[in-house]
């Protein structure tokens, strides 16, 4: 009975171990990683695709910035008047935990933005740039 | 038995002078419109604007908007079936004209029997209301839109729209 009990609670202790370390931030990158068969993204690249201006979306959004801002680490303001958390993680912790919300949002955003939805390797990118804002 | 009439009279009168009061106090003059209470709808209807009161619009209203949100004013809002079907559900249960009333709320007053209306700005109580508010103030850089309620109306997110 007693090794049961041993062996039952050193194996919960391992699941939350890797829990601790594998927060829903990084379990997004790995799912990202694996659909865009990569082994790295890049916040630069990441960063360059917030800045960028296109042409395929709505007229009134053409970027990331239109409506996020130019400082990542900034509040920004929807075409609505309505404040927008900052992007960055270091000044909005919470953001990017839910994967559900994160995909939502990429989806709504990309759209918009450049008329079709993101790449698994833009997306990998882009919350790369942020988690390291 | 004489002596019973006058506790009973000022018993009455102390109801009926409370329930104006509460009535006011709760209908804050025609000012105040309950806001979003479902955290589901606050957070799906208030990510990009205020998530307007339900109040403000009759349940045909909102039916229609529910069933047109992939062109949501200009935008794709599209959401999944199961999430918009109990969305729908609480802005139809807690419309102005919930509960079989013609007007619910005072600002539903002038909208026709029948008519599903989108914008709240649209309705005739409240282009009377704001007709004073000149045309600046509307393109002052923190408004931006008339459907800002809260630029002027601080404590709209409360459900206040007192001035």
């Amino acid at each position: 009975m007693r090794n049961i009990l041993v062996v039952t609670s050193g194996f919960i202790a391992m699941l939350l171990g890797t829990g601790a370390f594998a927060g829903p931030r990084e379990d997004l990158l790995a799912q990202y990683a694996a659909a865009a068969k990569t082994t790295g993204f890049s916040a630069a690249r990441g960063q360059t695709l917030h800045n960028q201006t296109f042409s395929g979306g709505k007229p009134n959004t053409p970027s990331c910035t239109t409506c996020h801002g130019k400082d990542a680490r900034s509040a920004g303001l929807a075409l609505t008047g309505k404040a927008i958390e900052p992007v960055a993680v270091s000044a909005a912790p919470t953001r990017y935990t839910d994967p559900a919300k994160v995909e939502k949002w990429f989806k709504r955003n990309c759209t918009e933005v450049l008329g079709r939805e993101c790449t698994p390797q833009e997306k990998g990118d882009w919350l790369t740039f942020v988690i390291g804002q | 038995m004489r002596t019973l009439y006058r506790p009973i009279a000022i018993g009455l009168v102390t109801l009926a002078f409370s329930v104006v009061v509460l009535n006011r106090v709760q209908a804050g003059d025609g000012h105040f419109f309950a806001p979003v209470a479902d955290p589901v709808v606050r957070e799906e209807c208030g990510s990009c604007h205020l998530a307007f009161a339900p109040s403000m619009l009759p349940a045909r209203s909102w039916e229609r908007m529910m069933g047109e949100l992939d062109k949501h004013f200009g935008d794709n809002a599209s959401i999944d079936a199961v999430t918009a079907e109990k969305i729908t559900r609480y802005l139809v249960a807690n419309a102005g004209d919930a509960g079989g009333q013609r007007y619910g709320s005072k600002l539903l007053k002038g909208v026709a029997m029948g008519a599903s209306p989108q914008r709240i700005t649209e309705l005739p109580k409240w282009r009377s209301e704001h007709r004073k508010v000149p045309d600046w103030e509307w393109r002052h850089k923190d408004v931006r839109t008339k459907a800002n309620c809260v630029a002027c109306h601080t404590a709209a997110e409360q459900g206040y729209y007192d001035e």
